[in-house]
């Protein structure tokens, strides 16, 4: 039983991350209409930056995290502004082939600068473990400070959207980019903001899943990328509950199918879900279902 | 232009499609008759063939379709892996090579069409970029299933298992076939250069005829426009379901043909993974999308450029993205385009009378 409530519990962490991730696939879909296919990769690079930073530069663990993020919401910017701006109105197959080769001009470059190896990535999470139920139940501290850090970064961005004027813009420029320019909302910075938070975001999230998954490697972001987008569809893309949510339920089932089903097989399921759900239901947990207009 | 003419022009550049690979064909056969060929030179042929397969079948889903698939090795790997297989089952059995290979050839091609039209079918009625995902998974999970599947026969029949060879429980004169990640070994080497130029030519038959067929428009004209092209009737699930289930097919074919190349084959990041289908994307994307000539060529040039180029080879990759961001910018940039269009109309201006127009 108690081995139950740590597998659901490692489950959360790792749907928490891939919250994490997905609340800046989903803003940024919402936005550019546009899968950036390179948010896996800023996350990687996020964690490159940050265990540099930490090992090489001798920099303290804020610091480190810091120099992550700053460093991420710059690429995300610069990717944006060099590679997706341009092709605002081109066709969506372009806009997507071009996403991939920034992802994979990411990953290579990775490669080259830091090579094929797996670094061990030293937790950055000073928090102890917690023993519950007479030592029965360990919760790991990068599980706490996971969850902890899940639940205030999708707050946070709830109350920035419905609250705060630049938030209001995004919602305006993700309902109707023409509408908005009208009401003089400056659609050009808004993107670029979008690009910033969910790039951050990445940079976060790549700290926490590399604290409590510490071997990486130039593909440390591809899997979780994909998956987040698979828990950003399940939630209903382009709302943030639903990425938050969805998340969490993917973390979860794979935790589970992980520990109850097969190790190999945790992936297959994972993606059989989201065949399940296009199937089902396409607009996600808590979508909208938007009727098109001729 | 009219209906005729239309048909004429592009009745002329098939043929010279055609035309191109035979010579190339013939050249190669020729070089390899006067003995001056290296081993490395043989040994990349039928690859060519395999890839430029690959690229054709990609660019039926890209060109014409206008869908993004990112599995496109996932079909290859079941192709490669179901015709494996069977001429395993078929080995000392007296069947005529040339009639296994063609069985197996349609056996790779089928199983990689039913996966094909099974995973369209939900992501297909979806608009979107639903496909690119879903394959892109799609193609990492075979990959995970077939280095975990094990699959023997014995006189009771067939026997699958994901656990290990001895959960098969094969009876006394049983043989595994499929060992888990050791993949299969001992297929026979039943492909060669001519057999690959055979596919690669009924391939881009198949695909040519499709692209210039009713069909073929009525899918050209869905990607164009999927509401007007609902409007008047077209059926653009259906549709989309149909090139993608053909290319799933073509790429099977071409898995078919690694896997009777080789002795050994198992399911790798390198030949199965996702960056075969990024590579293979690359050829589409280099080559022009919708155009199947240039899918070839691409295909070919870059196939052999890195053998020539042995230094390039670590960046290699890195080349591969930049030519994907550079040729979607040069390509689809609204700005850009009406800036090429604007140089044009200059230097046309210029070339007609001689003198500068503003």
């Amino acid at each position: 039983m108690m081995s139950f409530f740590s597998y659901l519990l490692n489950g959360i962490s790792l749907g928490a991350v891939y919250a994490i991730i997905a609340l800046g696939y989903t803003m940024v879909y919402g936005i550019a209409k546009m899968l950036n296919f390179a948010h896996g990769d800023i996350l990687m690079l996020g964690a490159y930056t940050a265990f540099i930073a930490f090992n090489s530069l001798g920099l303290p663990i804020p610091a480190s995290a810091l120099l992550a993020v700053i460093v991420c919401t710059l690429t995300g910017i610069l990717t944006e502004r060099i590679a997706y701006k341009p092709l605002r109105g081109a066709n969506s197959l372009a806009v997507l082939i071009t996403a991939i080769g920034v992802s994979y001009l990411l990953q290579n470059l990775a490669l080259l600068i830091f090579g094929a190896n797996p670094k061990s990535f030293q937790s950055f999470i000073p928090i102890k473990p917690l023993h519950l139920a007479g030592g029965a139940l360990t919760i790991p501290g990068e599980t706490i400070a996971t969850i902890l850090t899940g639940l205030i970064v999708a707050a946070g961005l709830l109350l920035f959207v419905h609250r705060t004027k630049a938030g209001q813009a995004m919602l305006a420029v993700s309902e109707d980019k023409g509408a908005a320019t009208l009401m003089g909302v400056n659609v050009n910075a808004t993107i670029a903001m979008t690009f910033a938070i969910g790039s951050a975001l990445a940079a976060v999230a790549g700290i926490l899943l590399c604290s409590a998954y510490p071997s990486l490697t130039p593909t440390t972001g591809a899997m979780p990328g994909i998956k987040a987008f698979v828990a950003a569809v399940l939630g209903g893309i382009g709302s943030i509950p639903g990425a938050f949510l969805g998340g969490v339920i993917l973390g979860i089932l794979e935790n589970l199918s992980k520990a109850y089903i097969s190790s190999k097989l945790s992936d297959a399921i994972v993606f059989s879900v989201l065949i399940l759900v296009l199937l089902v239901k396409p607009s996600g947990i808590l979508g909208k279902k938007i009727t098109e207009k001729v | 232009m009219n209906g005729n003419g239309r048909r004429k022009k592009i009745f002329q550049s098939d043929m010279a499609s055609y035309a191109m690979i035979l010579a190339a064909y013939l050249a190669a056969e020729l070089f390899l008759r006067s003995g001056a060929a290296g081993s490395l030179f043989k040994g990349l042929l039928v690859p060519l063939c395999i890839y430029s397969i690959m690229a054709l079948s990609l660019n039926l889903v890209v060109g014409i379709s206008g869908e993004l698939s990112l599995g496109h090795a996932g079909f290859m790997c079941i192709g490669a892996f179901s015709s494996a297989s069977f001429s395993m089952l078929m080995k000392g059995q007296g069947l005529p090579n040339g009639l296994c290979l063609f069985l197996a050839i349609v056996i790779g091609a089928l199983s990689a069409a039913v996966f094909g039209f099974l995973i369209g079918i939900p992501v297909l009625r979806l608009k979107g970029d639903y496909l690119a995902i879903v394959t892109l998974a799609f193609g990492e999970i075979i990959k995970n299933l077939i280095n975990a599947l094990y699959f023997g026969v014995d006189e009771r029949g067939a026997h699958f298992s994901l656990k290990d060879g001895a959960a098969l429980k094969l009876a006394g004169g049983g043989r595994i076939i499929i060992k888990g990640a050791q993949g299969i070994t001992g297929t026979p080497k039943l492909s060669n250069f001519t057999v690959g130029i055979i596919l690669l030519l009924l391939s881009l038959f198949l695909v040519l005829r499709l692209m210039n067929s009713r069909t073929g428009r009525a899918i050209a004209a869905v990607r164009d426009n999927r509401i007007a092209a609902e409007s008047i009737g077209l059926d653009a699930a259906r549709l989309k379901l149909l090139a993608f289930t053909i290319s799933a097919a073509i790429a099977g074919a071409a898995g078919v043909l690694y896997a009777h190349n080789l002795s050994s084959l198992q399911a790798l990041p390198k030949n199965f993974g996702y960056n075969q289908s990024i590579m293979i994307l690359v050829f589409v994307v280099l080559g022009g999308i919708g155009n199947m000539r240039g899918s070839v060529i691409a295909a070919v040039l870059l196939t052999l450029l890195p053998e020539l180029l042995r230094s390039l080879n670590d960046y290699r990759m890195l080349i591969y993205a930049v030519v994907l961001i550079l040729m979607m910018l040069f390509t689809s940039s609204p700005s850009f385009l009406s800036f090429r269009r604007e140089l044009l109309l200059r230097l046309r201006g210029r070339g007609k009378d001689g003198r500068e127009v503003s």
